[in-house]
């Protein structure tokens, strides 16, 4: 069933179940909200998307409130401006002002919006919520001062990522976004709850003092992690990522794991291979076969990169691919192709293995192709 | 032979005052050798309910062949007399029985929803059945359609007593009418309104008066699933409604195809952890569905999409107790009481500075000052009235001047207070207004959920702002500023708890501005009630230097030496007022 509204005079025909919310927006209204994700269940927390409902006394939150039909909505006038003005002094009254050193001003919403409805001084100064850091975990930085309780990250960890590793605690001023018994983080690190964040509460730990939003250029690409194949949004400044997300239109909506959105200094590291290396020492003199057990893999690599220039050398993609050709070649005529076999990796995408698949099969001759991520 | 029926109340009240061990004296005394055996044969014991007027407790009700005498403030050591003279010498002992205060106290009552509490024996449902218990229900579900049986509640104009006074019927007839294959009925016993204990005494006295209205109202609405959903705060409600629960199963009264008819009902019983706001329904939903007790934007209406997104009708305890006394005798009885809008009856609780406290019943509309002054027999001490407040934390404060007003929804709304669940506090001259709003916003905010801004923080400030008020720091500006937040917490908050969290302070603003501005402007407490305000010192030409006081200060702030006027040292006084409580001669002043 559809209904027939209007927003600021402006009507629509939406289908039932739309939120007030999201018909304003396909009328590109622009309604303020701290605490609406398109993808997350309505909360109705933050309070700020109110509008006003001819027939219906009070104001009401958008983002919860479904559409009927005849609906005369206006979005905006001057008591619910002063309305909305009130709700962020409160909100602010209870934030650090140190937009000076956070992580993400330029990039947070509490800030534009302190901006847009230019709050200065606070008439409703009062007592904040201090607490201080104690939280051991290697990626996400939380810090409980700046959070402004919009719930995102409690919705996101449940309703997308099915962990639930945090919830609100406690009741009144006192309330706090709480992991069980206020351990420290201890979940799967995906960091879509640092995604939806809109105000500085919670960062990347590798984000610290890399830089803010200004100068920042993005690049889109696609993770190289697993066959998923993730976009990726790098955040690059200068010639560094110094921060990575991903947008909502993309095949993963914006949701990526620990190691796509973290784990990216390895980008930047001196040890990565950017060229491919031929062996030039003799097999045999070689000390470095497999890793022995005992032995750190991170000692392990530091000693064989320490040898490198002894044991390989620099070569071309040309160099390399035919020495590979050759030695294929060289392999499958004196043994026959079944001598050969081939093992690829859950890091290349799917395309990329079907082609590797019919190289073997087809290039190669021998059915021998497996997967890493086969078992 | 006569017939002696002995009755204890055994409420709180009754049971803080010594009820059990009257009870085991009783048992005792009748066991004595001297008693006749044809007294003995004919005689019994009874635990009942609230009678009402706690503050006479133990209340003992005494009825030889269906003569009923009070007893009073009975001890058990008193037990022995009453039982040798009155139960086998057949002469009352006067002096203990209870005076007029008693018979005023229920005068102007009308009890329905308490008709029973106090009479029948809780713990038996033979007790209760034996009145017309359970016949109401017997009779819906043999004879009636589901929609009969909610045009009868509409009809009567019963509106929800939680405190918000929704027409009962509407609901009904919303949830009736909804087609699933699962609707639920919730019995809402969750009261937290800081002196309010009308829905306690009720399960208490009387828990199968809310199993029978959960009974009917489940067939009028087609659910087969109830849930009580009551606080942990109060065993002794939940043990008795746990009894209650399962004789009423034993009997077939619930469970499968109850009263042999094709209807099955059953009832569980749900702990609330001590949250106020899971009284809000949705946030009472979340709690039975095991998340977090926070209210969640209506619409959609628990009747379309409540418990488990099926349709669910919420009634608190009190409404549900209405409910079978309309089936047994009418739409046209009940709706006789009360006024236009308000019909019925409606439980109070009154408490504070009031002469006889207690849980009364009162037809809606009965003036305030009835209430008051015949039922609750006036002020305690004989000081003077200031303003009753109504409705808890979300109600407001009703000045002396208006006592005449009628106690309805429309009336007290009217005034800036609300009906509320039932709670009425008598405030008298020692108290201070803008400490009694302090009082009440420091509840609603300790109990706020968090979830919304205007409540989690917009509270806070204002309980900021009256904090600095009661120390002397309030500023001209304050009020206007506290105007303003508390009608913009009210315009903005998600749930009813914020929506009237401001309540107690806008009211006591509007009736007792000058007590307000006598804190700003003059830094006076007209009450005497803010300790930073106020300052002790003695008075010279009357101190007999008896040292009484010297003696009484914790803090070694008064010297002084013997038969000379004493002196209060004010950089060490704590202001306990220890000292005035303890002079003799009226020397200490306070101002």
């Amino acid at each position: 069933m559809s209904f027939k509204i209007s927003i600021d005079g402006k009507t629509i025909d939406v289908v039932e179940g739309t939120t007030v919310l999201e018909a304003a927006r396909k009328l590109n209204i622009d309604i303020p909200t701290l605490c609406h994700h398109p993808k997350l269940t309505p909360f109705g927390g933050c309070r700020l998307c109110i509008v006003d409902i001819k027939g219906i006394p009070r104001p009401v939150t958008s983002c919860t409130t479904p559409v009927s039909e005849g609906m005369e909505v206006t979005t905006s006038n001057p008591e619910i401006e002063r309305l909305r003005k009130t709700i962020l002094e409160l909100i602010l009254s209870d934030h650090p002002y140190e937009c000076m050193t956070c992580e993400r001003a330029g990039d947070c919403t509490l800030q534009e919006l302190a901006y847009f409805y230019g709050i200065k001084d606070n008439r409703l100064t009062g007592e904040r919520r201090l607490y201080s850091k104690r939280d051991g975990n290697p990626f996400i930085e939380r810090e409980l001062e700046k959070c402004i309780m919009c719930g995102k990250c409690v919705r996101v960890c449940d309703q997308v990522q099915g962990v639930s590793a945090i919830d609100f605690g406690y009741r009144g001023f006192d309330t706090k976004i709480c992991t069980p018994f206020e351990r420290n983080l201890d979940c799967e690190f995906c960091g879509q709850c640092v995604a939806v964040c809109p105000s500085g509460a919670l960062t990347g730990k590798a984000w610290q003092q890399k830089g803010r939003e200004i100068g920042v250029r993005e690049v889109e690409t696609t993770c190289s992690y697993c066959g998923c194949g993730c976009n990726l949004t790098l955040h690059v400044k200068g010639n560094e990522v110094i921060r990575i997300d991903s947008k909502e239109d993309t095949i993963n909506e914006g949701w990526l794991c620990v190691k796509g959105r973290f784990s990216y200094s390895f980008i930047n590291s001196p040890d990565r291979l950017t060229k491919p290396l031929i062996r030039i020492a003799p097999k045999e003199s070689s000390e470095f076969g497999l890793r022995p057990m005992g032995v750190r893999s991170s000692e392990y690599n530091s000693a064989v990169g320490s040898q490198h220039s002894a044991l390989f050398r620099e070569a071309s993609w040309d160099e390399a691919l035919d020495y590979i050709a050759e030695k294929l070649k060289a392999i499958k005529e004196k043994h026959g192709p079944d001598a050969i076999a081939g093992l690829s990796s859950a890091r290349c995408t799917n395309e990329e293995n079907y082609l590797f698949q019919k190289f073997i099969r087809a290039a190669a001759g021998t059915n021998n192709i497996d997967h890493c991520a086969r078992l | 032979m006569s017939n002696v029926t002995i009755k204890v109340c055994m409420g709180p009240g009754g049971i803080a005052s010594g009820g059990p061990e009257v009870i085991s004296a009783f048992e005792t005394e009748l066991k004595q050798a001297d008693i006749p055996a044809e007294i003995h044969k004919g005689c019994s014991l009874h635990k009942v309910g609230c009678f009402g007027l706690c503050s006479k407790d133990v209340l003992v009700d005494l009825i030889i062949d269906g003569k009923k005498t009070t007893y009073q403030y009975v001890k058990p050591d008193m037990v022995r007399q009453i039982v040798n003279e009155h139960i086998v010498g057949g002469k009352a002992i006067h002096e203990w029985l209870v005076n007029k205060d008693y018979y005023n106290f229920y005068r102007k009552q009308i009890k329905v929803v308490l008709s029973d509490c106090g009479i029948i024996d809780y713990d038996s449902i033979d007790s209760y059945i034996t009145g017309s218990g359970y016949k109401a229900a017997e009779k819906v579900i043999a004879s009636m359609r589901p929609e009969d049986v909610t045009a009868i509640i509409k009809r009567s104009g019963l509106r929800g007593r939680g405190g918000a006074g929704f027409p009962t019927g509407v609901k009904w007839e919303a949830a009736g009418k909804q087609v699933s294959n699962q609707k639920y009925i919730i019995c809402n016993a969750d009261e937290g309104d800081p002196g309010a204990f009308m829905d306690r005494a009720v399960i208490e006295g009387n828990p199968h008066i809310v199993i029978e209205g959960m009974i009917i109202g489940a067939y009028a609405i087609g659910a087969d699933k109830g849930y009580v959903y009551i606080r942990a705060e109060y065993p002794l409600a939940v043990e008795r409604l746990k009894k209650a629960l399962s004789d009423a199963k034993n009997k077939g009264f619930l469970g499968d195809k109850i009263f042999g008819s094709k209807f099955s009902f059953d009832i569980k019983i749900k702990l609330g952890a001590g949250a106020f706001v899971c009284g809000e329904e949705t946030a009472l939903i979340a709690s039975i569905e095991g998340q977090r007790g926070m209210p969640r934007a209506k619409p959609p209406f628990p009747v379309y999409q409540g418990l488990w997104g099926k349709p669910t009708v919420i009634n608190n305890v009190e409404t549900l107790a209405n409910v079978p006394y309309i089936v047994r005798n009418g739409a046209e009885w009940f709706s006789s009481m009360g006024t236009e809008k308000s019909k019925g009856t409606k439980v109070f609780a009154l408490t504070g500075k009031i002469k006889n406290s207690g849980l009364i019943e009162v037809p809606m509309g009965i003036t305030l000052r009835e209430i008051i002054y015949e039922i609750g027999g006036g002020i305690e001490g004989g000081k003077a009235l200031k303003a009753v407040q109504t409705g808890g934390p979300s109600g407001g404060c009703i000045p002396a001047e208006m006592l005449d007003i009628n106690v309805d929804y429309e009336s007290l709304a009217k005034a800036g207070s609300i009906v509320g669940s039932g709670g009425m506090i008598v405030l008298d001259e020692d108290d201070c207004m803008v400490n009694i709003a302090k009082y009440f916003l420091s509840f609603t905010q300790a109990e706020s959920c968090g979830k919304c801004v205007p409540c989690r923080i917009g509270t806070k400030r204002l309980l900021e702002i009256l904090e600095r008020i009661t120390k002397g720091e309030g500023k001209e500006s304050d009020l206007e500023l506290m105007e303003s937040l508390g009608n913009d917490v009210k315009a903005t908050s998600l749930c009813g708890l914020g929506q009237t969290a401001p309540n107690p302070i806008l009211s006591t603003m509007k009736y007792f501005r000058h007590e307000y501005e006598a804190h700003i402007r003059d830094k006076k407490c007209p009450a005497k009630v803010c300790r930073d305000l106020i300052t002790y010192s003695v008075i010279e030409d009357t101190c007999s230097g008896c040292g009484a006081c010297m003696r009484a200060c914790p803090a070694k702030a008064i010297t002084g030496e013997k038969k000379k006027p004493h002196y209060i040292n004010q950089e060490l006084c704590i202001k306990c007022g220890a000292c005035f409580d303890v002079c003799k001669f009226k020397s200490i002043k306070r101002d």
